[in-house]
C-alpha cells in the first residue's frame, strides 16, 4: 500500500538518505514531504496529512522534541506515529522521545534494516 | 565503555578514548558510506583541502574535525547518497558536515557520561587548505588518521578540559 511520509531533518542530504532506505526498506512512498526543523514541519502539517513521520532532534528554530510534543493538537497528525532519526543516542534522550510520543527512535548511523524493524511495526496495518 | 568524568577528572590522557574515535569513524563509512576504511600507507600523501568541524560543549568541551581532499569528499558524498561521482554537486559540504555529525555523535554515546552531558554544534565544513586554526584546547588532543579508497582521512578531536 502507497505510503505518505514525512522527513525531517536540517540536512537535506540526511533527508534523501532516510527517504532512500525507507525505499529500500520495501516501503512504496506515494508521497514525500520533507521540512528542515520543527516549525516547518508543522507548516507541512497544515496541509498535507502523512502516515509516518521520521524527525531528528538537533535542528535549528524548532527541535524535534518540541515538534512531537505540539503533534496532539495538529488535527493531520493525530495517530500519525513519528520515528526519531538522531545521533543523540542516550538513553535519557530515548525516553525522554519516547514520553513525548514517539513511537520509535534510530540511532545514527543506521542501516536500511534498522531503519525497516523501526518502520514497519509503526506502519502496521497500512503496509 | 570509558568514563568521561573518570578520565576528565584525573586530568588523565584521553588517549584511551582513541579506540572508540577509530571505531566511531569505522562505523560511521561502513553503514553510511558503504566502505571500510584501512589503515594509512605511507604512500597516501595528498592536499586535504576540505575539513568538517562540530564543537562539542558541556561535560567535554572541544572540537572535532574531519579532513580529507577534495576527490575524497565527492567520492564520500558520492557513496552516501548512491549517486555518480560526477553528479555530485552543492550537497557535498551537507554530506562532510554530516558524516562530522555523526562520527562525534557517535564517539560521545560510546563514552560513559558523553551522551547525555555534552552538546553538539551544527557543523560548519571549510574548503581549500591556506588557512590556520587558533584553538584554546589545553590538551594534546587526538588524531587518527585513515585511508578511504586509497585517500588520507584525518580525524581530530581537540579537548578542551
Amino acid at each position: 500500500m502507497p505510503v505518505r511520509v514525512l522527513i525531517v531533518d536540517d540536512s537535506s542530504v540526511m533527508r534523501k538518505i532516510v527517504e532512500r532506505s525507507l525505499r529500500q526498506a520495501g516501503l512504496d512512498l506515494s508521497q514525500v514531504f520533507e521540512a528542515g526543523n520543527g516549525a516547518e514541519a508543522l507548516a507541512v502539517l497544515q496541509a498535507n496529512q502523512p502516515d509516518l513521520i521520521l524527525c531528528d532532534i538537533n535542528m535549528p528554530v524548532m527541535d524535534g522534541l518540541e515538534f512531537i510534543k505540539q503533534l496532539p493538537s495538529v488535527e493531520n497528525a493525530k495517530a500519525v506515529p513519528v520515528i526519531m532519526i538522531t545521533t543523540e543516542g542516550s538513553e535519557t534522550h530515548v525516553v525522554q522521545a519516547l514520553s513525548c510520543g514517539a513511537r520509535g527512535y534510530i540511532r545514527k548511523p543506521f542501516t536500511p534494516d534498522q531503519v525497516k524493524t523501526q518502520v514497519i511495526p509503526a506502519l502496521a496495518g497500512k503496509v | 565503555m570509558s568514563s568521561s568524568t573518570e578520565l576528565l577528572a584525573a586530568g588523565g590522557s584521553h588517549e584511551a578514548w582513541r579506540p572508540f574515535l577509530e571505531l566511531a569513524t569505522r562505523e560511521v563509512f561502513q553503514l553510511m558510506l558503504g566502505c571500510h576504511l584501512m589503515p594509512l600507507g605511507d604512500d597516501a600523501h595528498l592536499p586535504l583541502g576540505v575539513t568538517s568541524m562540530v564543537g562539542l560543549a558541556g561535560e567535554l568541551s572541544g572540537v572535532m574535525t574531519i579532513q580529507c581532499g577534495e576527490k575524497a569528499a565527492v567520492l564520500m558524498t558520492s557513496k552516501m547518497l548512491g549517486l555518480a561521482a560526477d553528479k555530485v554537486g552543492a550537497e557535498m559540504s551537507d554530506a562532510l558536515g554530516e558524516i562530522c555529525n555523526m562520527v562525534a555523535g557517535n564517539f560521545k554515546n560510546k563514552i560513559s557520561g558523553l551522551g547525555d552531558g555534552c552538546l553538539l554544534s551544527p557543523p560548519t565544513v571549510i574548503t581549500g587548505s591556506d588557512y590556520s586554526t587558533y584553538s584554546l584546547a589545553d590538551s594534546p588532543g587526538l588524531e587518527v588518521q585513515m585511508c578511504f579508497e586509497g585517500m588520507p582521512v584525518v580525524i581530530t578531536l581537540q579537548i578542551h578540559s
